[in-house]
């Protein structure tokens, strides 16, 4: 059951349609919209508690999806496909996600609601080979960055934990062997897909991925796991948590399911992200099987990185967006000393810096995502997009709080969280995978 | 979507690089010495260009051809054209050197204007001249409107009198676009630009500026007193209209501006080379890395520094492909424009100061290029004029309420 390009937009749209969850969000009214606030029980309810993953006795060969036709010209129009992904998420993201954003925020929790119309949205099924019950006929970064940076301009926070059991679902599609893509890929074309999630950032000074400390040693029947994590999204709340650690002194990545012994999660409170629901990990001898080892020798953890790296700029290009989308009405309506701020060149001028700087971050993020979809080599343009998002995003993020005054220090206004969330995409590179 | 340099002006970029190499970079610094000197090697490499261009199936490339793409030829789909071609090879021709790139026969940027606005007699009549743009005055830089150059009716010519400064190759081209009022009381609608072959009686080169960088390129100060010219000099249309008189003109920058932009991507694409040969000649790491914190200063400096510059260069890229696509571009084109010249700048200084000493003497060219940089960020519209321009477009304000 293979679909083209647009059967599958035209799949997920249809999900999206028939749900009657997302009608009611998209046409409540504000006053409704706060009475359900109040039932910000996080998803947790929803999820499967203790979900277990069986081994698959006949499991099909792995899947290694293709990469895109690399095109003639240069062309910055998206396609139809991409298009109409970005009109959906985008109205999502509107509608749900930014209407639901300060609640989250102050609760720390994904009120069940946005968990489950999310769920509508069948994100999860763009990661997926049709092999295994998704859409996907090949790699498709491009696409990802696209729907990370739609949510985020919902917001960050609540874009974290819904991009995490999509980006666990990408990179079991795009690195695991034929047994585990068999064994975990179905259910996240399920109705109701797995809680998901990957820790890679530890607390420590100067962290980088690539040198973790956590360590996994070879044993008689696998690895034995022992470290640190931090900053994972979701991670109480995970039936599958992908992990990296050290072996032989090489990074790797370990799938832990959330039901194994030896691991301990607890919530951790941090800045921004906070709907994100971050938590510390603790690995104390955890005994997992030689399957347990994401991918075979092809496994790259460099290009693993890379690839979240795409993500979380997607991330900073929205909120940056959101950010510009809000403060020009604002200056524009702010009055002192008797017109409009806007009409100071001090104020214009940080404007048109904010949209030349979100501008940038898109581009080279955009050329980035575009080579990788193309199977190109995309290390250097995702490390430039990478530090340059990490500086921008921050700058944009104290820029918009400064052009708001006193109102960007409040919570009346959502600059102040953009600022917390903003922060984090220098600092994290787990959660994520384009 | 798709952001990579299309495959089929690989032989364009290839031959720009060439100049670059063989012909700009063995008589750089020879020509920033010799300021005023004419550089005679460019003249092969003009004939040379110019046969590329009128030899090219797609349009050709280069100043003169700006404009008529994209617009009105009823293709539709995604075109890489003309402007598209323009930029990348300016990019090339300026990793060799801004001020002689700027030299080439009939590449100025008066044959951008002659492009943008000329009629078809007059194409046909200016297309191979090469022209010079001459609108800044003594008394008018950025508010180009409050130009006091006039342009009175007599008969069959136009009488034009005033000053005009900082006019680059104003000395060499053979014509200069001068723009002049037709009427002071009618504003910024009133003013158009006149073609001033060389040579016109009343047309005097007063003198040639000697300047902080760009020096192969000539610099000069032009009085126009009773400059007869013919009517038909006048590019476009003659009718003062408050809709499209002044905005015509300043149209033209909607193309120019990418191309300024190109430059500065150029001469900082070649500082950062440069530096990055030097620097990791002496054992410094330069690999990209997605946390770079844990890497010597100069080596984030040099990671961040290349992000900038892909970031001016794809901004620039997107303002041409616009162009080529018959989208209009001024916030794109002056967004491209502000961000190269300004990172154009910091870079090529940056890589002087990498570099110490060696990056400060005159052995090597890093620190011409951080004199030539300068430049970027100021003609064609200043900084501070590309990000009035945007905040404007992006804030909807009127120049009387955004001052």
């Amino acid at each position: 059951m293979t679909r083209d390009p647009i059967g599958m937009a035209l799949s997920a749209m249809t999900r999206l349609a028939a749900s009657p969850l997302l009608d009611r969000l998209g046409l409540r009214s504000s006053v409704e919209k706060t009475a359900y606030h109040g039932t910000r029980a996080g998803f947790r309810t929803i999820a499967l508690a203790g979900r277990e993953f069986n081994r698959v006795s006949s499991w099909l060969p792995r899947k290694k999806l293709p990469g895109k036709a690399k095109p003639a010209l240069f062309d910055l129009a998206l396609d139809d496909d991409q298009q109409m992904i970005v009109d959906t998420v985008g109205r999502f993201a509107r509608d749900v996600l930014r209407e639901n954003a300060a609640t989250a925020d102050e609760a720390a929790a994904i009120p069940a609601d946005v968990f489950e119309s999310a769920a509508e949205l069948g994100l999860t099924l763009y990661a997926v080979p049709a092999e295994f019950g998704g859409v996907a006929d090949s790699i498709s970064p491009t696409t990802s960055v696209l729907i990370a940076e739609q949510l985020a301009w919902g917001d960050m926070s609540l874009a974290v934990a819904l991009l995490a059991p999509f980006s666990v679902a990408q990179a079991i599609s795009q690195w695991g062997t034929g047994e585990q893509q068999s064994r975990y890929l179905p259910a996240f074309c399920e109705g109701q897909p797995p809680v998901a999630t990957i820790a890679v950032d530890e607390p420590a000074p100067l962290f980088d991925p690539m040198t973790p400390t956590t360590e996994a040693v070879p044993t008689q029947n696998g690895y034995r796991l022992n470290g640190l994590k931090h900053c994972v999204v979701l991670g109480a709340q995970s039936d599958l948590i992908l992990v990296s650690a050290l072996l032989h002194g090489t990074p790797k990545v370990f799938i832990i399911e959330g039901t194994q012994a030896g691991i301990e999660l607890s919530a951790e409170a941090t800045m921004g992200l906070r709907a994100s629901q971050p938590a510390r990990l603790t690995l104390n001898n955890v005994e997992l099987p030689q399957d347990a080892l994401l991918g075979d020798d092809t496994f790259d953890y460099q290009a693993f990185l890379d690839q979240g790296s795409l993500m979380r700029c997607g991330l900073a290009i929205g909120t940056a967006q959101a950010a510009l989308d809000y403060t020009i009405p604002y200056c524009n309506e702010r009055e002192a000393f008797g017109e409009p701020i806007s009409h100071r060149q001090s104020v214009a001028f940080m404007i048109s810096n904010l949209a030349i700087e979100t501008d940038s971050m898109r581009l080279v993020t955009w050329r980035a995502a575009s080579r990788a979809e193309t199977a190109q080599t995309f290390h250097r343009e995702a490390c430039l997009a990478r530090v340059l998002c990490n500086e921008k995003a921050m700058e944009i993020g104290t820029n918009a709080v400064q052009l708001l005054g006193g109102h960007g220090f409040v919570k009346e206004h959502p600059v102040e969280r953009w600022y917390r969330d903003l922060r984090s995409v220098a600092i994290l590179h787990g959660g994520l995978h384009a | 979507m798709f952001l990579e340099t299309p495959s089929k002006f690989a032989p364009l970029i290839h031959q720009a690089r060439q100049v670059a190499n063989e012909v700009f970079r063995p008589i750089s610094r020879k020509y920033d010495r010799a300021e005023h000197a004419y550089p005679h090697e460019l003249d092969m490499f003009a004939t040379i260009m110019d046969g590329m261009n009128d030899g090219a199936g797609d349009g050709g490339a280069g100043a003169g051809k700006l404009a008529r793409s994209g617009a009105g030829n009823g293709e539709t789909g995604n075109r890489n054209g003309t402007n598209m071609k323009t930029v990348l090879g300016l990019i090339e021709l300026c990793r060799g050197d801004v001020g002689l790139a700027l030299s080439i026969p009939r590449q100025g940027l008066g044959n951008s204007a002659i492009a943008a606005v000329a009629n078809e007699e007059q194409l046909a009549r200016f297309g191979n001249t090469w022209a010079a743009m001459a609108i800044t005055e003594p008394g008018a830089g950025s508010d180009s409107a409050a130009i006091r150059t006039t342009a009175t009716e007599d008969g069959d010519h136009y009488v034009i009198n005033g000053e005009k400064i900082y006019v680059t190759a104003g000395d060499r081209a053979d014509a200069v676009v001068v723009w002049a009022t037709l009427d002071r009381s009618l504003g910024r609608a009133a003013i158009k630009s006149f073609v001033v072959e060389k040579g016109t009686p009343g047309m005097t080169v007063e003198r040639l500026e000697k300047k902080l960088g760009i020096r192969a390129s000539d610099t000069a100060a032009i009085r126009f007193e009773n400059c007869r010219v013919p009517k038909a000099n006048l590019l476009g249309n003659p009718d003062i209209s408050v809709d499209k008189g002044f905005a015509g003109a300043m149209q033209t920058f909607d193309n120019t501006r990418p191309v300024v932009a190109g430059m500065a991507i150029g001469v900082a694409s070649a500082a950062l080379e440069k530096t990055k040969e030097i620097l990791s000649g002496v054992g410094l790491n330069t690999d990209y890395q997605l946390q770079t914190w844990n890497l010597p200063a100069a080596s984030r400096e040099l990671q961040l520094m290349e992000a900038e510059l892909e970031a001016a260069r794809l901004l620039t890229l997107r303002a041409a492909w616009m162009a080529d696509n018959g989208k209009p571009n001024s916030v794109e084109a002056s967004m491209a424009k502000a961000k190269a010249g300004r990172v154009g700048n910091r870079i090529t200084l940056r890589c002087v100061e990498l570099c110490s000493g060696v990056g400060y003497g005159e052995t090597e060219l890093l620190e011409k290029w951080s004199r030539d940089s300068k430049i970027l960020d100021i003609f064609e519209g200043t900084q501070q004029i590309q990000l009035l321009i945007i905040a404007r477009r992006l804030l909807g304000k009127s120049s009387a309420e955004l001052k």
